[in-house]
């Protein structure tokens, strides 16, 4: 320990023992701080303050006006912008309907032991590992209303024309066009969600309901349900904020159309900051999104340490 | 229901950040009902008003 303490330089050695152990804990997390502060803290700060003005990120030699809460007025009578909350409500409804729907039954099956069993689990859990980007494209042919599979499939079920309809580009079947894909690559990670909620229930709780004589749809409503729907509740709030902030795969599908059917939030905001470069009224727009994801992320820190504290 | 209102009076953590959750809740469902203009425009600030709640009363005695 000597021969140590002797290796290091003197003056350093020196100065760190001028130092109190709290002054040393605060030279090591002073770094982080500063990132913290500025990749975060700042760039919040500085929203919140163009969101009360007229700035204009295009022009920088004009002058900029307070404007107070002008532009959250703006938008929060904005009928267009109201749909285009409609529209993230389809979407984030349906998607989170399907995906708990669709990912509990799968974990029910996967729970069960069979052969092949670890297998089934890598194939169902594949799209969630693809990049949105390439899902987005993947789709877009899949949906070609000429050449696309998605298509045939449904013309070989309802015999319907395979291009008598078009996925992406009728103003009816575009929003579910999106709920399709969102759930196809997500489904999964609800069903890893679920799957962890129910290997965590303890067997002698069944034999318990089993000696009792309960039936098995008694144990499931009694059992399994209530025992799960602290996982269910945190997928639900985990996709729900996901989806909340959806882009990239709307974006790569319908781009917002046909007309501003599938403009999600965050594809009116992408458009009112850099195409029509209202930087105070988007930044406005943006803060109102911030919010509300933290207002939902506040819910589902205290639903974690629910699921924690089991 | 009287040991809810017993913890909102006696400024209870749990009470408190059940009721900060509804009103969250309810800004989010106002935001993006498809039926009353009004509600959408109040939804913010019922939002806003449930996030600041929360992270206040998220500092009160269990």
């Amino acid at each position: 320990m000597e021969r140590v303490a002797s290796a290091t330089p003197s003056p350093i050695a020196h100065s760190v023992r001028g130092l109190s152990d709290r002054a040393i804990a605060w030279v090591f997390v002073a770094p982080t701080i500063f990132l913290l502060l500025a990749i975060n803290i700042f760039p919040l700060i500085w929203t919140i303050q163009l969101s009360f003005t007229n700035y204009k990120a295009n022009r920088i030699g004009r002058e900029v006006k307070n404007v107070g809460l002008r532009n959250y007025e703006r938008i929060l009578t904005d009928t267009d912008i109201w749909l285009n909350m409609q529209a993230t409500a389809h979407f984030l409804f349906w998607t989170i309907a399907l995906q708990v729907l669709i990912g509990f039954a799968l974990a029910w099956l996967i729970n069960k032991k069979f052969k092949g069993n670890d297998l089934w689990t890598t194939i169902i859990v594949l799209p969630m590992m693809l990049s949105p980007a390439v899902v987005g494209n993947f789709w877009k042919f899949l949906y070609q209303p000429q050449i696309g599979l998605f298509n045939y499939i449904i013309s070989f079920f309802t015999g319907v024309e395979p291009s008598s309809f078009q996925m992406l580009g009728q103003v009816n079947l575009a929003p579910w066009s999106i709920v399709i894909v969102d759930t196809w690559m997500w489904t999964p990670f609800v069903m890893l969600i679920c799957l962890a909620g129910l290997r965590s229930i303890p067997d002698y709780i069944y034999e318990a309901a089993e000696i009792d004589r309960a039936s098995k749809w008694r144990q499931f409503w009694t059992i399994t349900v209530p025992m799960v729907m602290p996982f269910l509740m945190l997928a639900v709030l985990f996709r729900g904020i996901e989806n909340f902030k959806m882009f990239d795969l709307v974006v790569q599908l319908t781009g917002g159309g046909p007309g501003s059917t599938t403009e999600l939030t965050s594809i009116n905001l992408k458009r009112e900051a850099f195409e029509k470069w209202r930087t105070g009224y988007a930044s406005a727009y943006a803060i109102i999104l911030f919010v509300t994801v933290f207002g939902l992320a506040s819910i589902y820190v205290k639903a974690l340490n629910k699921v924690k504290e089991r | 229901m009287t040991g809810f209102i017993r913890g909102v009076f006696r400024f209870r953590r749990g009470p408190w950040e059940m009721l900060a959750t509804i009103l969250i809740a309810l800004g989010v469902f106002m935001l993006m009902q498809p039926f009353m203009m009004w509600a959408y425009t109040y939804s913010f600030i019922t939002t806003l008003v449930g996030t600041v709640m929360f992270i206040i009363v998220s500092h009160f005695p269990e």
